[in-house]
């Protein structure tokens, strides 16, 4: 039984949710192999074959592998599928938009999102948008999944000495062309895809007042977001609700600040893996969840916060 | 603005059971007779059934003479009654009441409304009714006679501030012959022809409860399909009208609901809080341990009876169902006798269209069809027991069972009803009431509650819920009834907040559940509930 | 005058215009709040309301702006499911679709063999683009645009943000990790929307009555020769445990110690 997982990477390091993917092809069981399938990718294959528990890294380097394009990465995990039990790559959009396609042209079903390995066969994920777990078992040979990273801690970037193999690239399939990206580093990241979330709800009193919360979430390189009662004061936009009828998060990261934790913003960001609560009402039910919970002014927590984490 | 237009025969406002059954007894008079007749039908639910809420126990009477194979047609009527209690709650006791007369069940069936509606509609469709839920009927259209031509349907997709916004849909008008109202107790455009006719000269006002109702999914050993109780006494104070429901549906499904008479006079009181405390009588709580709350909503109910009948026809249109007011009080069941004026109203509306196929006539021979039915006779012999209750539960008890058993509700007098908005005493008069904190396991908050009744509204819309007087909920809902709609509102909608060192009322429109508690109690009736967008609201499953 | 916003399409000006493929899937609605039953077999769907999925809503939106620019000739809707489905097709419709196909069946049928029977639909009908959402809110699976793009041997505008068809290929903006990425794809192409693609037109009246006369037919999977038996199996759903609160930290200094040491997620 031997797992390959696909490493997502920018050419020249290696994306940390592939550490959390090596982590679920991990507890899976049996031997993990790393494909890195890049342009000038040399770094990165370097740096898998030193993660812990990989005994072997794949290593193909042509230009149309460059941007992870599905339509050429796909025919190339095809080729090299038979040799594997599993698939696994992590529930990135870069992974999402590539592993289907493996998947369909493997004429196998795929396991999407997985949160929890219950054996080799058998995985849970969430449908329903986090509302319902199931528990789903694959009857085919391979098993193409998707990791959701928040679910397996990530592997250590050191303690493995896997060989690196260098494969012949196959083909430019000839259908996509990278044109271009516009990677919004200078301003915040989108709430549905950010890190870390810093939400601010009724407590923080006016939209003059959310600046408390953009700065800390500046300070974060964090997303900013608001609960429903925020957004229904006028303090915030809509698009920046996360609850019941705006987004569904799961970040690394959510600081809820000022926020008591109605059901509806509960059900937006109990996914996140950690959860971070500043409330000067010590019996608001958002601390229910919390990870760490702040008792305290938020006015008063929120700058010192800023400071702490500048030192 | 100009709008499209479409042209119907008939168009009904409103997808309950009393608008479904006059459309398809319009169709049915229309097949039998030969002489076709277009039939629209809008709700303003996101689907019919999707704003429906009741106990419910329903009499089939009504059903029976609809759609008598409606067993063949597969009518989700599944639970016959069983046993059927009635119980007196004191704080920690629970004595079983002989059941009154009019209570009793046999034949009855333990039914969610919002499940017979969704196959009421089904049956009307496959009789060629165009039924359009999402589109709620937002204005009545006039012609120049002042006869009603129709309605028009909501605007979609403006902002906040009322401004178009990028995907803007005018509304529509649909035109008609006759123009059926059926939006249920207290609709928003049937206040408007209250108004407008006069309608309400002359007969008692109407009087409402507000019922607050939970759908469970219970442990096995505590179920048993068919069981019917119900509750007076605690925690309603003898003054205050109110008592309870408990029905066992299939599935290991327990419908309870809580219904306050919204003539309290106690600004402190809130029927939500009532509702989660009765659920922990040492009588009812045991039926809920291990087991799971499903869905929750809450609806106003039209107490009246038959006093507050309005005059139910007017130039172009009739009024059937509980905008009208047919429920039966003692019997607490009033779907029967909405299908039955819906039923009434098809036939008065169908003679007129066939002898005069005109726009804006009145069907004035409805509301005599209607006293020759055995509704009208229903509701004028329990017509006394509901304003009895105005003195208090123990005198409404033994007046109740005079009233029954000696006169058989022919008594020489009739008692009269009062305004509830006008029943509120100031607080200063009156004692807080201190509820218990929800646990989260039988007793819950407003907002995990109204999170189960799946309710949403596009949030960048006009508010739905209009004040006459921005100032009146600072200057007096709040300085002098310490800011009642707080409580009364089982959705959590009304909140008082601090801005800027001042009490003010914040509008949560998003949770409304459309109950129009709001539009009825509030003292100065400076609330106008006006529909939203349509599709907005609850969406009921089950209820 | 307020007129109808979709235009009139004649087919016989449409032969050599592009013909645009939309999968549309029947979900529970957004509004709606999913519950897994007391026995674990399944999600209780007993008379939920339920609606097009969003993300195919946007699908549609899509197609019909593709059309009304010209870029466009017919449009067909197809779904796979249960005869339900007629009313998610009539929906598609009475946005402006033009024609329905629905794959009746009444089993269970995932993403993989919805990718198989949608692959045997452009077989036949040829379109030069299929547009699905990019995942359904119900089994948030997010594959079959994807599996569909690979049974066909075409290229994949996954998660688009914004489609741009040009003269035999086209230009997708995609929602990515941290950004937007831009691919040129070449035609014929399958394109999953995205939330941001555009925001669906509200359905009018009168076009609901339309949608009612507009063309609808039915075919089985087996029909269509595709097997659609399961490859995953459902063992059971449960409730998401509860989270349980954590630890009540003194100031900001112990709370960042924490976040750093402790949950290593700064």
């Amino acid at each position: 039984m031997t797992a390959l997982v696909i490493a997502e990477h920018n050419n020249k390091s290696l994306n940390v949710a592939t550490l959390n993917a090596i982590a679920a092809a991990a507890s899976i069981g049996g031997e993990i192999h790393v494909l890195v399938a890049g342009q000038d990718c040399g770094a990165v294959a370097q740096a898998a074959a030193q993660v812990a528990g990989v005994t072997k890294v794949l290593s193909v380097d042509a230009p149309h592998y460059a941007h992870a394009l599905a339509e050429n990465l796909a025919p190339l995990v095809v080729s090299l599928a038979p040799a594997y039990s599993h698939l696994l790559v992590a529930a990135t959009t870069s992974g999402k938009n590539v592993m289907p396609r493996i998947a369909a042209l493997l004429d196998v079903a795929q396991l999407s999102d997985i949160i929890e390995v219950k054996s080799a066969d058998t995985f849970v994920r969430p449908i329903y948008a986090g509302n319902v777990l199931a528990t789903v078992q694959s009857v085919d040979a391979i098993k193409a999944i998707t990791v959701r990273t928040t679910a397996f801690d990530p592997v250590a970037t050191s303690g493995g000495s896997a060989a690196i193999e260098t494969m012949a690239a196959g083909p430019d399939a000839g259908l996509s062309q990278f044109v271009g990206e516009e990677l919004t580093k200078s301003s915040r990241p989108e709430l549905a895809a950010a890190d870390i979330i810093v939400s601010g709800g009724r407590g923080v009193g006016s939209a003059e007042n959310f600046k408390i919360i953009e700065a800390l979430a500046d300070k974060l390189g964090a997303a900013v977001g608001a609960s429903r009662a925020a957004v229904d004061a006028g303090y915030v936009p809509n698009d920046y609700q996360v609850g019941q009828t705006g987004k569904v998060v799961a970040p690394q990261l959510y600081v809820a600040i000022g926020i008591s934790g109605a059901i509806q913003h509960l059900a937006g960001m109990k996914d996140s893996k950690v959860i971070v609560a500043i409330n000067k009402d010590e019996e608001a039910p958002i601390f229910q969840v919390a990870d760490y919970g702040l008792v305290g002014d938020l006015f008063k927590e929120v700058p010192a916060l800023v400071d702490a984490l500048g030192k | 603005m100009e709008r499209e237009a479409m042209e119907f025969d008939v168009v009904i406002v409103g997808g309950g059971p009393s608008g479904l059954a006059c459309a398809i007894r319009l169709r049915q008079l229309a097949a039998e007779s030969g002489h076709d007749l277009s039939v629209c039908l809008i709700d303003k639910g996101s689907e019919i059934g999707a704003h429906i809420l009741s106990g419910a126990v329903i009499e089939p009477r009504a059903l029976n003479e609809l759609l008598p194979d409606w067993k063949d047609r597969g009518a989700p009527l599944n639970t016959l009654v069983g046993t059927d209690r009635f119980l007196f709650l004191t704080e920690t006791r629970a004595i079983r009441f002989p059941t009154p007369p009019q209570m009793h069940n046999e034949g009855n069936y333990i039914v969610s409304l919002g499940n017979v509606c969704r196959w009421l509609a089904q049956q009307a469709e496959a009789l060629g009714v165009d039924i359009y839920p999402g589109f709620a009927a937002a204005e009545v259209l006039y012609h120049d006679d002042g006869s009603v031509k129709g309605v028009a349907t909501g605007d979609m997709g403006r902002h906040k501030d009322g401004s178009e916004g990028p995907n803007f849909a005018p509304g529509m008008e649909l035109h008609a012959k006759q123009t059926i109202f059926a939006e249920g107790v207290r609709g928003s455009l049937t206040k408007t022809l209250f108004a407008r006719f006069k309608l309400r000269e002359g007969v008692d006002p109407q009087v409402f409860g507000l019922g607050v109702k939970e759908l469970w999914e219970v442990r096995p050993e505590k179920y048993q399909q068919g069981l019917v109780t119900h509750t007076v006494g605690w925690p309603m104070d003898s003054k205050t009208y109110g008592g309870s429901f408990c029905y066992h549906l299939e599935d290991n499904l327990v419908a309870i609901g809580f219904v306050t008479g919204l003539n309290y006079e106690n600004p402190y009181l809130s029927p939500f809080e009532e509702m989660q405390r009765f659920k922990t009588h040492p009588a009812i709580r045991d039926t809920f341990e291990g087991g799971r709350r499903v869905s929750y909503g809450a609806r106003a109910i039209s107490a009246g009876g038959f006093q507050s009948i309005p005059k139910l026809s007017f130039p172009g249109g009739l009024l059937v169902g509980d905008t009208a007011g047919f429920l039966n009080v003692p019997k607490i069941k009033g779907t029967h006798t909405a299908m039955k004026s819906g039923m009434t109203a098809a036939e008065s509306v169908f003679e007129l269209l066939r002898a005069e196929n005109e726009p804006g006539k009145e069907a004035v021979d409805y509301p005599h069809r209607l006293k020759n039915t055995w509704l009208w006779d229903e509701l004028y012999r329990v017509r006394n027991i509901k304003p009895s209750f105005h003195w208090g539960l123990w005198p409404a008890m033994a007046y109740g069972a005079l009233d029954t058993y000696v006169l058989r509700g022919k008594a020489p007098w009739t008692l009269h009803h009062h305004p509830d908005h006008e029943a509120l005493k100031p607080a200063a008069q009156c004692r807080e009431i201190v509820y218990p904190k929800p646990d989260g396991v039988l007793t819950f908050d407003r907002l995990s509650s109204v999170f189960l009744s799946n309710t949403n509204h596009e949030e960048d819309q006009p508010c739905h819920l209009t004040l006459h007087d921005d100032t009146v909920p600072t200057r007096l809902n709040l300085a002098v009834y310490a800011g009642p709609e707080q409580r009364y509102c089982p959705a959590g909608v009304y909140e008082f907040v601090e801005e800027a060192g001042q009490q003010q009322l914040r509008i949560n429109a998003q949770n409304c559940v459309h109950c129009k508690t709001c539009d009825i109690k509030d003292p100065s009736q400076n609330i106008n509930w006006v529909t939203p967008e349509g599709g907005g609201g609850p969406n009921y499953p089950n209820m | 005058m307020a007129g109808i916003a979709i235009p009139h399409v004649t087919y016989a000006n449409l032969e050599d215009e592009m013909k645009i493929l939309v999968a549309v899937k029947r979900a529970i609605d957004y509004n709606v709040k999913a519950r897994p039953k007391s026995d674990g077999t399944g999600v209780d769907l007993a008379n939920v309301k339920m609606s097009m999925n969003p993300f195919d809503e946007i699908a549609v939106e899509e197609a019909i702006r593709l059309q009304e620019a010209g870029k466009a000739g017919e449009i067909v809707v197809v779904s796979v499911g249960t005869a339900a489905c007629q009313e998610t097709l009539r929906t598609a419709m009475a946005m402006g679709a033009d024609r329905g196909i629905l794959v009746q069946s009444d089993d269970e049928v995932q993403p993989l063999a919805v990718a198989k029977l949608l692959k045997a639909i452009v077989d036949k009908e040829q379109p030069g683009l299929v547009i699905l959402g990019k995942q359904a809110i119900d089994d948030d699976s997010n594959q079959t645009g994807q599996m569909l793009a690979g049974l066909l041997g075409w290229g994949q505008g996954t998660f688009a943000a914004k489609v741009e068809i040009g003269d035999g290929s086209a230009n997708v903006k995609r929602e990515v990790d941290g950004g937007i990425q831009t691919i040129a794809l070449k035609l014929p192409l399958v394109v999953t929307a995205d939330l941001r693609l555009n925001e669906p037109r509200y359905v009018k009246l009168p076009n609901i009555m339309k949608a009612k006369k507009k063309p609808l037919d039915t075919v089985t999977p087996a029909d269509l020769g595709v097997d659609i038996a399961p490859r995953l199996k459902l063992l059971k759903v449960t409730e998401p445990p509860a989270r349980a609160g954590g630890v009540k930290v003194a100031d900001v200094n112990e709370l960042v110690a924490k976040l750093r040491n402790e949950a290593k997620v700064i």
